[in-house]
């Protein structure tokens, strides 16, 4: 009983949190203005109670497990529904339905820690379908609006799709192998064609929750018609949970596939960066382009899993830390402009710096993250990616990379310009950030500038992995 | 002494110009902190002089190590010697006479300094690293500052000319990280110049990571044909923009091209050395005869600079000991040269409101201080004994004749031809400038240097000619270095 108190804490401080906001809303109900500052100090408490009282240890016969690393990565996705909560508390205010939208995406956040503690393939499945159901209800939170909606039915529609395919390979898995158990599968895999099969349709699934090419094409519609709180979930958060779940599936579970996953992981990643770059040279929109621009980054999110040991899931691990700081706060500002003038095209930003210097300065160091360069954490996490994914020789692949980075500098440079140096006769006007929000891009910045630097945080994330 | 107080000294005054609340706060605070630089560059010269003297048989003085990263193995390892305190002296030199000659900028004062500043602390910084993960670190630091400067501060098609600079240092970046890369896994998982210096690398390794790393550099010293950045970007950015990318940025991807490249991979240099040297042969020429036909001042020195750093990539690629100090010497000669060319063209822009050569004539009359400089620097340019130039030029000559055999003779002959184009691009365009009738009447009331200009350009005067009458003490300093740098690639003593 004590252990699973213990083991299971963060999922029982989250769940606690969506009864409590459950009974708030059935009860008398509050005013936004006393339930948001609320909400935040509980999330932030999540937060940080996340780092203490960790133990390791699995419970239900391997069903559940956890360890330090596991624990950390719970931690940045808690910390990043944190930021989300600051960032957003604009259009948060405004919402009718505020506890509901923190219901939603609580439950999607619990759906992430019962998917990244996952010992067998049943459970990984259903948490799976936990932390996507909520999120396309979120996706269609602006209610009024048909482009929500929009986006709303093909998040679930492709969704519904890919589970459909995870489904498949679970069961051509458990027919060839005998196991669901992830500890058991690993010493039945022959690499016979069944299980190859098996394993491509698992990858499926994984590539379309990721949004690797060519299981792209739901994301850019989705993330232009949601609110960008929703989007900034969707691109960071879950993302991250997905893509630590993807590490351990590879490392662990199919390890004896190795050298097809190596291929299928380099193939797809040099197309996913060349597709996600590529398309982010012409959008317009600001949220399309920096849906692309995630795209781009999840390439080289491949690039560090590709490296197959240690280093590759530490380097994962650090780059999303640093992406939830960069790409939240590219959002946060994003979402600031769009809710405080409406405008959401890339032309809008011009001449912005002459009104609303902070919110330029915060908006160019976290495009220069996601560019990686120095000496933003991007850079950092760039390079360690790299660095993980060099350790098997491949130059080839390395040099396509690092020619993708230039790539990528263009079009960010393409905002950057806009902000600073093109002219506009009439910029956005000079828009007031709620103190909560400016304290969330604070902490961004701070994040971004400084992750990288302090060389701990990232000795420390190597020293969790056994 | 603490080499930290070299990058210490500019973070510091970054963050200082940061706080402060007016314009005449952020010029004074951006003043004060880059003389405190210069003082310091030169205390460091003396220390290191002393120093060098007790114990000469140590390559690397004032090291200190700190570990950053256990895994990718990191080090925050830092240490001079003679060619790093001469680069550190050319950047404390440059980046003074910049805060000096941009004084009357008025559009976003305090932004413009930060970034000034910044792109200086990537040098300083650039120029200390013995780790090369730290070195590629400060070296891609200056890719904002300069994209911005560019970007906000400069004239013509500024937007362009930025984002040309920033993806072809980019371009260039992305090939040296491969190359570091390279290396790191070839020489056992260290970062560490020193450690790398004491392996031996197959030299079948060596030919595929040394092409990566010299045109990586190159790319940031104009090496041809990677030099299509230049001409625009300096033509572009602001004056003192101009001054830091053409003095201090460009010596970056030459620093690079011999301490990294030249220097970690003998067998790679040694396999390449003769493609280089047609490559900067060509250089040398081609932006001669290129600026031969340019109108505009910017442009000429553009140009110039292209066939001026030729020299010192030919220098490193000639591989005798006086060709190798030879062209660190013309980096720093060409470091101070370009810095006050462009300064000087400034202060003309400033008054004139062209950069026409064909627009303008008779300046001497009015502006007697300004053209004079214009004339020594053009004489700098092209050779006259008793300047910077000449002594530098010479050295990479003699050097390259060292090398028998005809291929060398003819590249240093015709490296040596350029000198005579560029006799004739100089003297046209100052003669055309500063001497003849007045061709514009509302010239006749423009005002000589201020104070700052004066005080720019007398201080990079200094430097030129300090190098120019009495080479003996940067030959004192880089002699010994450049000797352990051919003993290393050449086996020999």
């Amino acid at each position: 009983m004590n252990d699973f108190i213990i083991l299971m804490k963060s999922e029982l401080v989250v769940t606690a949190i969506i009864f409590l906001l459950l009974f708030i809303k059935i009860g008398k109900g509050m005013r936004n203005e006393t339930l948001l500052p609320l909400i935040q100090v509980l999330l932030l408490i999540n937060v940080l109670f996340s780092f203490v009282f960790n133990k390791e240890g699995s419970l239900f016969d391997g069903m559940f497990s956890t360890t330090s690393m596991i624990a950390f990565q719970k931690s940045i996705l808690s910390l990043g529904v944190y930021l989300i909560s600051l960032l957003c508390s604009g259009w948060l205010k405004k919402s009718e339905h505020l506890p509901e939208f923190f219901m939603l995406m609580l439950s999607a956040l619990l759906g992430m820690f019962f998917m990244i503690s996952s010992g067998n393939l049943l459970i990984f499945y259903l948490s799976l379908e936990l932390s996507t159901i909520p999120v396309a209800a979120m996706a269609n939170f602006d209610l009024e609006k048909r482009i929500s909606s929009e986006g709303a039915m093909k998040m679930i529609l492709s969704s519904a799709f890919s589970s459909g395919i995870l489904l498949f390979g679970i069961s051509l898995v458990y027919g060839t192998t005998g196991t669901i158990l992830f500890a058991e599968i690993p010493s039945q895999l022959d690499n016979s064609p069944l299980q190859i099969l098996a394993f491509v349709f698992l990858f499926t699934a994984f590539a379309f929750k990721l949004s690797i090419v060519p299981f792209h094409l739901w994301t850019a519609d989705v993330y232009e018609g949601s609110p960008i709180a929703s989007t900034s979930f969707l691109s960071v958060v879950s993302k991250g949970a997905v893509a630590f779940v993807f590490i351990t599936a590879l490392y662990k579970v199919f390890q004896p596939l190795e050298e097809t996953w190596y291929l299928m992981l380099v193939t797809l990643s040099v197309a996913t960066m060349v597709i996600g770059n590529l398309f982010a040279l012409r959008q317009k929109n600001i949220k399309r382009f920096l849906a692309f621009s995630s795209i781009a980054q999840v390439g080289f999110i491949l690039v560090g899993i590709s490296a197959g040991n240690s280093v590759g899931i530490a380097s994962v691990v650090f780059f999303i830390l640093v992406y939830v700081f960069s790409n939240l706060a590219a959002f946060g500002v994003a979402d600031i402009i769009s809710t405080g003038s409406g405008k959401e095209s890339i032309d809008d930003y011009k001449g912005l710096y002459k009104t609303n210097p902070f919110l330029s300065w915060i908006m160019t160091l976290a495009l220069f993250s996601l560019a990686g360069i120095p000496p933003t954490a991007g850079f950092f996490g760039k390079l360690f990616l790299i660095s993980a994914g060099a350790m098997k020789a491949n130059y080839t692949y390395i040099v396509i990379v690092a020619l993708n980075m230039i790539v990528s500098l263009y079009y960010y440079l393409i905002v950057v310009r806009a902000i600073f140096m093109d002219k506009n006769e009439q910029p956005i006007e000079k828009i007031t950030i709620s103190k909560t929000a400016k304290l969330a891009l604070i902490i961004c910045g701070a994040g971004i500038l400084l992750v990288g630097l302090l060389s701990w945080i990232y000795d420390h994330i190597q020293s969790l992995i056994q | 002494m603490n080499l930290l107080l070299i990058i210490l000294a500019p973070l510091l005054t970054a963050l200082a110009v940061l706080a402060c609340r007016n314009k005449e706060q952020v010029k004074w605070t951006a003043l004060a902190g880059s003389l405190a630089q210069l003082m310091i560059a030169f205390l460091l010269y003396f220390a290191f002089r002393q120093e060098k003297e007790a114990n000469e048989s140590v390559q690397m003085l004032f090291q200190q190590d700190y570990a950053l990263f256990k895994n990718p193995n990191i080090h925050f390892h830092i240490g001079v010697d003679g060619i790093s305190v001469a680069m550190i002296l050319l950047t404390a030199f440059v980046v003074i006479a910049g805060v000096l000659v941009s004084w009357n900028i008025e559009k976003m004062t305090k932004e413009f300094y930060f970034l000034l500043i910044l792109l200086a602390l990537g040098a300083y910084g650039f120029f200390i690293s013995l780790d090369l993960f730290v070195l590629f670190f400060f070296l891609e630091i200056s890719v904002i500052p300069k994209y911005l400067l560019i970007g906000i501060w400069g004239s013509g098609r500024k937007e362009y000319s930025a984002n040309k600079l920033a993806l072809m240092l980019m371009g260039g970046s992305a090939l040296i990280l491969v190359g570091i890369l390279g290396l790191y896994f070839t020489a056992g998982r260290t970062f560490d110049i020193l450690q790398i210096a004491n392996t031996t690398i197959v030299a079948e390794n060596q030919n595929y990571i040394f092409p990566l790393l010299f045109a990586g550099f190159g790319v940031f010293t104009a090496l041809f044909p990677l030099h299509t950045w230049v001409p625009d970007g300096h033509s572009s950015a602001p004056t003192a923009g101009s001054m830091f990318l053409a003095g201090i940025s460009m010596k970056l991807g030459g620093y690079g091209c011999l301490r990294v490249a030249a220097y970690l991979l003998p067998d790679g240099m040694k396999e390449y050395a003769n493609i280089i040297i047609v490559l900067s042969a060509i250089a040398i020429l081609y932006g001669a005869f290129a600026t031969m036909m340019q109108k505009d001042l910017k442009y000429i020195n553009a140009y110039s600079s292209i066939s001026h750093v030729g020299f010192s990539l030919l220098g490193i690629a000639m591989l005798t000991q006086t060709a190798v100090t030879g062209a660190v010497m013309q980096m720093i000669s060409h470091g101070l040269m370009t810095a006050l060319f462009f300064a000087v063209i400034g202060m003309i822009y400033d008054r004139t409101h062209t950069r026409m050569v064909a627009e303008m004539g008779g300046l001497m009359k009015m502006l007697p201080f300004i053209s004079t400089v214009f004339f020594i620097v053009g004489l700098c340019s092209l050779g006259l004994p008793g300047l910077s130039g000449f002594v530098a030029e010479m050295t990479v000559f003699m050097g390259s004749w060292e090398n028998t055999g005809a291929f060398y003779k003819i590249a240093t002959i015709a490296a040596a031809m350029s000198i005579v184009v560029t006799a004739v691009y100089i003297l046209r365009a100052i003669g055309q400038t500063v001497m003849g009738p007045v061709k514009n009447e509302s010239y006749l009331s423009l005002k000589d240097a201020r104070w700052n200009e004066k005080l720019a350009a007398i201080i990079l005067l200094a430097g030129i000619l300090a190098i120019g009458v009495a080479p003996g003490w940067l030959n004192d300093l880089l002699r010994p270095e450049t000797g352990h740098f051919m003993h290393k690639i050449l086996g020999i003593k």
